[in-house]
């Protein structure tokens, strides 16, 4: 049985409970999705379906994916995702699939990709206390030691240093779903999920 | 207007009054007791208002007892049965902490003169 859906971070919000418990939640458009492929064990020795999300202009597609949706009975779309299925029965290649796949209290996976907050230093990327603000110092937020002198003599492996930050596949684990509206193709889960708002998630059951 | 926004607006409250900080007001909390619910009534100074939208709050201070009691309230919380306005109060600050620190006459608000 399918498990997963691709969907869009529309943003966060709050709900409140009949007790007036506050839940926070992040609202998220998921699907409709059309099946463009079904890999089946007896083709291409494993089960998966691939899913397509989102509108894209035929003139932007290039001739092998124009095929490729064509063969799919699809109009063109702009993201494809695959997702393994434990069996393909009842999965057909041009067949909707919308939110209400999952339902109110089910735990979901969000995957997406974190907002790129570019060359970072130690302290935002790896949460270094850094120096004092005031009193005469003046290192702020620089690493300081990364290690000891003649032995030995390198930097540890893994070190941590400034970097590239975010901008990286990253998955929020285990959400409730809180709602969801199949008619708005809306799935509303509790807490944040990674990546800025318009980012393509995707979901799956945990 | 995008989904986020409608899913807010659905569950707002219009029933509140126009309130502000100054003004006396009367909260009616519901409150559950196993199986029974009944109306808790909070009546105390606006302290403030803050936020806007879904998370907009308010704070409400009332003397009991001597001791001086502060409790915010989610403005569009579904705990909230109804919120009544017994007096506008004449102050010149959006927040009136400094109410804190006045005990008895001095804590008088002046009530706004109706236009």
């Amino acid at each position: 049985m399918l498990k997963g859906l691709i969907g869009k971070k529309v943003g966060m919000t709050r709900l409140f409970m009949e007790e007036g418990r506050v839940v926070p939640v992040t609202v998220l458009e998921v699907g409709p999705c059309t099946v463009v492929q079904v890999k089946t064990p007896a083709r291409e020795k494993y089960s998966a379906v691939q899913l397509g999300f989102g509108a894209k202009k035929a003139s932007r597609v290039n001739k092998p994916l124009t095929g490729h949706f064509k063969k799919g009975g699809s109009e063109p779309l702009a993201i494809l995702k695959e997702f393994r299925v434990a069996d393909t029965a009842g999965l057909a290649v041009g067949q909707k699939i919308t939110a209400d796949l999952f339902a109110v209290g089910d735990k979901v996976h969000v995957t997406g990709k974190s907002k790129g907050l570019g060359f970072t230093g130690v302290v935002k990327r790896h949460n270094f206390g850094g120096g004092r603000k005031t009193h005469g110092c003046t290192t702020h937020d620089a690493p300081g030691s990364i290690g000891a002198s003649a032995d030995p003599s390198r930097v540890m492996r893994g070190k941590k240093m400034p970097g590239q930050h975010g901008n990286q596949q990253r998955q929020a684990r285990n959400l409730k779903v809180v709602d969801v509206r199949p008619d708005m193709n809306l799935v509303l889960v509790k807490g944040a999920v990674p990546g800025a708002i318009g980012g393509i998630v995707f979901l799956e059951k945990a | 207007m995008d989904a986020r926004e409608m899913i807010a607006l659905e569950q707002m409250r219009v029933d509140m009054p126009e309130f502000r900080a100054g003004d006396t007001v009367k909260v009616h909390v519901r409150i559950k007791e196993g199986e029974k619910e009944r109306l808790q009534v909070f009546e105390g100074v606006v302290m403030r208002r803050r936020g806007d939208g879904m998370g907009a709050s308010f704070t409400v201070r009332k003397v009991s007892y001597g001791v001086g009691v502060e409790r915010i309230f989610p403005l569009h919380s579904p705990i909230i049965d109804h919120v009544d306005l017994i007096t506008q109060g004449r102050v010149r600050q959006g927040r009136i902490y400094y109410l804190r620190a006045l005990r008895g006459k001095a804590a008088r608000i002046k009530e706004k003169k109706r236009v």
